[in-house]
């Protein structure tokens, strides 16, 4: 790669330890993915900020870095490995509680705005078309490249802060217009409707075509709670970071592509029958991606007046920023009241969870897959009103 | 015999190979605490990686590997170099925080388990001895 001067001097760590070991793990990059210079970034998402995954040695690396490191943009994070604020009424222990903190202060200290979301595009960090970004996390890098047409790589979480604290990224990958180009085009021969339909036309597409750019057409209209359930499922079954979808996303495609792939009723039913394990349920996960405030208002007024089931527990997951809306809106009392419980800052794939239930129905396909792999649960993947049914049963 | 690859991270180190064909998932692919590969149906399920050099075609899998790596490293598990054929971020990353030997572009079906081998991150050389 070519460096300006200024880069030359982050490597040689005349702008401190931490801005020298971004730069090394930049230009490695870089180097790797044949990139030939630096590029200006606006925004970045930072995962990796579970305790659950980073365990001692990760957070040893990050305090590291907070030493001398700070941010040059700004920049989010992943959710965290439990509600900062209630995380008592989720079960975690005061140990988990302590190490999860010192995570998010180490981020803090590098003057990073600690809203722990995999939706940062709903909370303040929303990039505009065709601006350059490093994101980390699967489901919103794809929601950026795909929906918002920002340009971002699948940054792992040291690139990511790296990124950060340089306010750079290398110039490769999904940053250039001639690897943004479909090379399948997608037709969809059936309805597809609610976000476990959604979900379910991700893992189609990800088990069929890997990560191959598709061109899908046959989807006349989807909501942003379909879209992002869908870049989370093609994300997690494909590896897919970008898609186009005539008529709702904005990147405009050289050509379409004549390899053709289509998806029948059939297909979308077998998706659904293979996630739908024979299995009694004793958790129930809502908002994977996080829950907007729609549906939050959905849920509350869904659940109102009724009670869960004692002998299960339903987690709806959302960002902070929701939560504090929906606690003024009174939709958290109208959810708690019922025994379901709100967990902001966090999800059920990072929360340490293991062990605790057996069976997990969700409306979330993405979250099937982590919960039957990482938490070892049996699945079922349903609509949103069947998942509210299931607990209150 | 000396292969010459590419510099990814590094540093001057000498052991015994551990070869395989299958690419490698850090994250949920070998056990953190033992070094131990642990990934259902892996050419080296079972097999203690701690020590050796570990010598494969690519890494795959979530991006967490990387702090994965980074772990292994700092408590004395895990290998002590890597040697890939195509170097990607997941492992690239985890070895410049980990500050461990890594060299890419060498022709891995060259080189058999139980092996000795000099690795030279610097110059991005592998000898075979």
């Amino acid at each position: 790669m070519e460096l300006t001067l200024e880069e030359q001097e982050m490597a040689a760590g005349k702008y401190g330890k931490a801005t020298q070991k971004a730069m090394e793990i930049l230009v490695t990059l870089g180097d790797i993915y044949g990139a030939k210079r630096f590029i200006d970034i606006t925004s970045v998402q930072i995962a990796g900020v579970s305790y659950a995954n980073l365990n001692e040695p990760g957070l040893d690396w990050l305090a590291e870095m907070a030493k001398d490191g700070s941010v040059r943009v700004f920049t989010t994070l992943n959710p965290a490995g439990m509600d900062l604020e209630e995380w008592r009424k989720l079960g975690i222990s005061e140990e988990f509680a302590g190490n999860q903190n010192r995570v998010i202060e180490a981020f803090g200290q590098m003057g990073v705005i600690t809203t722990c979301s995999c939706t940062p595009y709903l909370y303040g960090n929303l990039p505009h078309y065709g601006q350059h970004i490093a994101w980390s996390e699967s489901s919103a890098v794809c929601y950026a490249n795909s929906v918002l047409g920002a340009r971002t790589n699948r940054e792992g979480g040291p690139s990511a802060l790296s990124a950060a604290l340089i306010g750079k990224t290398p110039e490769y990958g999904f940053h250039l217009d001639e690897n943004r180009q479909p090379e399948v085009k997608v037709e969809v021969q059936t309805k597809v409707e609610g976000t476990f339909q959604f979900g379910a036309l991700g893992k189609v597409l990800g088990d069929r075509l890997g990560k191959k750019i598709s061109y899908i057409t046959g989807i006349p209209k989807a909501t942003v709670e379909e879209l992002k359930s869908f870049c989370a499922s093609y994300a997690t079954y494909g590896g897919v970071a970008l898609f186009h979808m005539e008529g709702i996303t904005p990147d405009r495609v050289r050509e379409i592509p004549s390899e053709i792939s289509k998806v029948t009723e059939d297909d979308i039913k077998s998706a659904i029958t293979d996630l739908n394990e024979d299995t009694e349920i004793d958790f129930i996960s809502l908002g994977c991606p996080h829950a907007s405030l729609t549906e939050l208002e959905y849920i509350a007024k869904k659940l109102e007046g009724k009670k869960v089931n004692p002998n299960k527990e339903i987690w709806i997951t959302t960002a902070r920023p929701t939560k504090q809306i929906a606690d003024r809106m009174g939709f958290t009392k109208m959810i708690e009241d019922t025994g379901a419980k709100i967990a902001a800052d966090t999800c059920c794939v990072v929360a340490p969870i293991k062990g605790r239930f057996h069976g997990l129905a969700s409306d979330s396909a993405k979250m099937c897959y982590y919960g039957s792999g990482r938490n070892k649960f049996s699945v079922k993947l349903m609509s949103v009103d069947e998942c509210i049914e299931e607990a209150l049963k | 015999m000396k292969l010459t690859g590419r510099r990814i991270f590094q540093g001057k180190t000498e052991g015994e190979a551990l070869v395989t064909k299958d690419s490698i998932s850090f994250y949920g692919g070998i056990d953190p605490e033992t070094g131990i590969v642990v990934e259902k149906g892996h050419e080296l399920e079972g097999v203690n990686t701690t020590d050796k050099i570990l010598v494969f075609p690519s890494g795959k899998g979530s991006t967490v590997g990387s702090y994965v790596i980074y772990q292994m490293a700092k408590t004395g598990k895990g290998p002590k170099a890597l040697i890939l054929g195509e170097c990607e971020a997941i492992v690239a990353v985890g070895t410049i925080i980990a500050e461990l030997p890594c060299v890419d572009q060498i022709d891995v079906s060259k080189i058999e388990t139980g092996m000795k081998l000099v690795v030279d991150g610097d110059n991005g050389e592998v000898e075979i001895k």
